[in-house]
This record gives structure tokens, sequence and C-alpha cells, in this order.
């Protein structure tokens, strides 16, 4: 991880999201993807486990996994762990790598 | 604070400003002004009684915002249900019911959202004779504005709906805008303005008018408003709520209502329950004040951007919301830019004024765009949440239908869609059409 990027940014400082293809690079070339954390269920597994998989979601006071997609950029799929109330950046991975959580979050 | 002197004394001796909870008396009259400006403005109450909690209450209301003071409110008023205790974390008025742009409108499109906004707005168009207070509200029209030919028959689609159901929506041509907002921009090359439709009935609410009202009002009903008062966590037993923890310890209850916006999903974690909800920032903006250019609500149809003025001058807009999962008060740079920029398409003569402030609030983005007026899977653990950034004008008819809910335990007519079984049963009450993704609503 790049040492320039673990750092709380300003307040009205625009995320800086530090693509592994591209570099470091403003929020305005990514589009927001929602929630890393869930995966789809089976296909058998029943109405009420895709009904959890659509709708619900922890949207969690603190480290949040998410997809960002670079879509002004290389275009890949990324998987930020951000904090939703500092928007601190802990890490970029691609969607095959392991996700990099802090301590206190896992 | 200022220290009692004897002028206080001798003025509180003439006139009985006090109630017998250390309340003012609410008469804010001329003759009260004048006495009160005389003697030192010694002998003004808080217009709520500053309640410490109880033990146990029938109806715990978490939240001491615009719902959740609506629904302690109705719950005294409409249903006789006075052993209710609002808890708010700060003070009274500091949250989203204090930092909106503060738009009242009934014009929507889904059938269902038409009958619970008009119903709101019927109750705001009765507010002050309700609470007895003046809350400042000016019916001075919304207008949409259109740009393109396919946008104007989708607008006139939902202008349809809604007269279908005896709401207000009138058409405009361009030289009826031109003339109503002489600052548009009709022939902006890429988006020219076709037209709009006005909802006269529309309008703007002085917002901390609306949480000093209710908190006065529901005070006066019976209803203890606890501030500085933050929930950690709320308790259950056998699957049924009994109480929650406090920074001010143990309350207990038999009902719990969540009406804390963007914080709902953290609190319904502590009872293991996933809400179908994000929270989102919205920024709003207000300008310096100058003098009165604009005399109706505004909407721009081309870009996310609205702006009205208010009464002091400044010119108060906002736009969409940041776009990703945040519980952090303030947005980005991005945004900003993306909101000026439209409002400078639409308005370009406001290219000098200069912005006073920005800020941002946590918004409850539900999965369909819609709220949420519903029991939980716990027993005893009601919700009211998921407003979207629309929050602010659902006030009184959010009250009213979470109280009715909590005290008949049935919904109420306006809400019966609002449960939170309707993402199971595919009831969604999808207004824009943008599927399960709160930050494209």
């Amino acid at each position: 991880m790049n040492a320039a990027q673990a750092r709380i940014p300003g307040p009205t400082e625009m995320l800086r999201i530090q693509c592994p293809h591209c570099g470091c690079r403003d929020e305005t070339e990514f589009r927001y993807r929602g929630d890393a954390s869930i995966s789809r269920p089976l296909a058998d597994a029943g109405e009420a486990a895709f009904v959890h998989y659509v709708y619900h979601r922890n949207n969690p006071k603190g480290w949040h996994v998410e997809w960002w997609l670079h879509v002004s950029g290389c275009r890949a799929v990324l998987r930020v762990v951000r904090h939703t109330v500092t928007h601190e950046i802990h890490s970029v991975t691609l969607p095959q790598e392991p996700v990099d959580i802090p301590w206190e979050a896992r | 604070m200022r220290e009692p002197t004897t002028n206080v004394k001798i003025q509180l001796k003439r006139t009985p400003n006090v109630r017998s909870d250390g309340t003012d008396s609410g008469d804010y009259g001329l003759l009260r002004l004048l006495r009160e400006g005389i003697f030192g403005h010694g002998g003004w109450r808080p217009a709520w009684h500053k309640a410490q909690p109880r033990a146990h209450y029938r109806v715990l209301v978490i939240g001491g915002g615009g719902q959740g003071l609506a629904t302690a409110h109705a719950l005294a008023t409409l249903h006789g249900i006075t052993d209710v205790a609002v808890l708010e974390k700060g003070p009274i008025g500091l949250g989203n019911v204090g930092r909106n742009t503060t738009i009242i409108r009934s014009n929507y499109f889904h059938p269902d959202n038409v009958r619970f906004y008009e119903h709101s707005l019927q109750l705001w168009e009765q507010l002050e004779r309700t609470l007895n207070f003046n809350v400042m509200v000016s019916q001075r029209g919304t207008l949409n504005l259109f740009h393109t030919e396919a946008q104007r028959d989708l607008f006139t689609r939902r202008a349809n709906g809604m007269r279908l159901q005896d709401v207000d929506a009138v058409p405009l041509d361009r030289k009826e805008v031109k003339s109503l907002v002489p600052l548009v921009d009709l022939d902006h090359g890429r988006f020219p303005v076709l037209g709009g439709f006005l909802q006269p009935r529309g309008g703007t609410v002085r917002h901390d008018a609306v949480a000093w009202g209710y908190a006065r009002a529901a005070s006066r009903a019976g209803v203890d408003i606890v501030e500085h008062c933050e929930v950690r966590r709320i308790v259950t037993a056998g699957g049924r709520v009994t109480g929650v923890e406090t920074t001010q310890g143990f309350i207990g209850a038999d009902i719990v209502c969540l009406a804390v916006a963007g914080h709902s999903s953290t609190l319904a974690s502590t009872v293991g329950l996933q809400l179908p909800i994000e929270s989102h920032v919205l920024q709003a903006f207000v300008t310096e004040a100058i003098k009165p250019v604009l005399d109706v609500v505004l909407t721009y149809g081309a870009g996310h951007f609205y702006i009205s003025q208010s009464d002091k001058g400044g010119l108060v807009f906002g736009g969409h919301i940041d776009g990703y999962n945040t519980y952090g008060q303030r947005g980005t740079l991005p945004m900003a830019e993306e909101v000026a920029a439209a409002g400078l398409t639409l308005l370009p003569g406001l290219g000098r004024v200069r912005v006073l402030r920005q800020w941002g609030g946590v918004m409850d983005m539900s999965m369909d765009g819609s709220p949420l007026i519903s029991r939980t899977p716990i027993e005893g653990l009601y919700l009211n949440g998921g407003w979207c950034y629309g929050g602010f004008k659902a006030i009184p008819a959010g009250g009213v239908a979470t109280a009715h809910l909590i005290a008949t335990g049935e919904p109420h007519a306006i809400a019966r869609h609002m449960d939170l079984d309707r993402f199971a049963d595919g009831r969604l009450i999808d207004e824009r059409g943008a599927g399960p993704y709160p930050w494209a609503h």
C-alpha cells in the first residue's frame, strides 16, 4: 500500500483511490458500485436468501468493503476498504486478490 | 445565561409567563415583546420542558428530529398515549430537521406516493393551527422545468396522475416560465427550457420552527423530551423489546420506535437486524443574502438542482447525494461543482453571488427510494426511516402514520404500502425506476 494514500482526507477533499493499474486517481474517475461484502447465493438457496442478497445491507459506521469501477481509467472493478466516517482508504485490491481489512474491523 | 436581576423578579410577579413545569407561557405577542424589551429579556423561558428520563415508558421514540417529534406529538394528541419519551442525542433542532432545504410539495409520480405526500401537504396547510406556533408555511409554488420533449411527456404523465387525485399541477409554457422566474436562461444551447409544471401549493417552511413547534406542542401534550441522551443499544428479551441502553443509563419501554434517519442501520444492528437502507451524504448550500430574485421553488430538469430564496435573502440550493456510503456529515467538492454548474446553466445571472455556507447531512437511502413506516421482525420495535433526502416534507404525515401504526397495530391508510415486507413481496415503490441501488435514487 502506498504510504501517501493512508491518510484521512480533509473536510471537503475528494477521495483519491490508488488504482493498481493506473496509480492514484480522483474519485470523479470512478463509479461507486456498492457493498462488496455480499455474495450471490446459489440458485437453489431459496427466496429469503435472495431478498437478503438484493436488499439488505450492513451499512456499517466504520470500515466498509465496497466496489468502485474505474470507469474513466482502466475500467477494472476494484475492491476498496474505506472508512465511512473519516473517508480514509485502507486498501485497494483487484477482485481476484485477497481483501485487506484493518484488524479492528475483523 | 443571564443572571436573574431584581427587574426580572418584579416582572415575573407582574405577569405569570412561566407555566408550572418551568416552560414559557407561549405568549409571543407584541405586548409581551415590549415588556421583555423594557425589562431586559430576562423573562423568557424554554418553550418545552427539559425532561429527565423516567425508568420506564410505554413508548420510546429514538430521535428528536422532525419525524420523531411528530410521531410523539401524534401519539399524545391523536391517540391519547402520553406515556411517551423522545430521546435525542444532541439538542432539538440540530439534526437533519435543521439542515435541509425546507421544501414541501406533493408532485410525485407513484399513486401511493402522491396520496401520502398530498396528505402531508394538507397537514402542513393546517400545521400552524395544530401546533399553535408560527412555522412560516409559505406556499410560493414549486416549479419543475423540462428541457426535452420526452421529459415533457413524462412530466405531463406525472401531472395527469396527480390531477386524477385532485392534486394541483399547472403546465406552463416558456413565456409563463420566464414571467414567473425572469432569472431563468430559456435558451441555453444544450438544455433549452421547453416549459414547466407548477404546483402552486408547494413551497417552503421554516425548518427550525417546525422542530421547535413540534417539540413545544408534544411537551405540552405530556411527552417527555429528553435531550443529550444518546441511545447506544436496543435491549430485547425473548424476541421482544424491553428498553434501550443510553448515555443516561437503561430506560425501559414496551414499544421502541426508531426515527433516527441516517443512523437507522447502526441502531438496528444492535439487535441483529439488517435494513434495506444505506447511509449517504447530501450537500446543501446557501449564498449571501441578496434582494428578492426568486419567489418560487425552482428545479432544473437536465440535472439535479433545486433552489429557493429564504426570507433572509439567501439562496438555498442543493443537488444529488455524493453517491457512496458515508456517515461523515460533509460532502466533497466534485458534487459541489456539479451542483454549481447545473445552477449556473439555469440561472447564469447568479454567477457573481458568493456561497456563504456548505454542509452535508446523512441520508437514510432505502433500496427503492421510498420511505419505511413499518413494524420489524422484533416485537415492539417500529421503524420510521428510509426517507431518502425527502423526509422534511413528510414530517406531519410521517408522524401521524407512525403513531397510528404504534397505537392501533394497523398501518395508516396513507402508509399501508411503506412496510418492510414490500421488498420480499416485490411491491417496490421505485419512484425513479433506478433499481436496488440506493445511490441512484
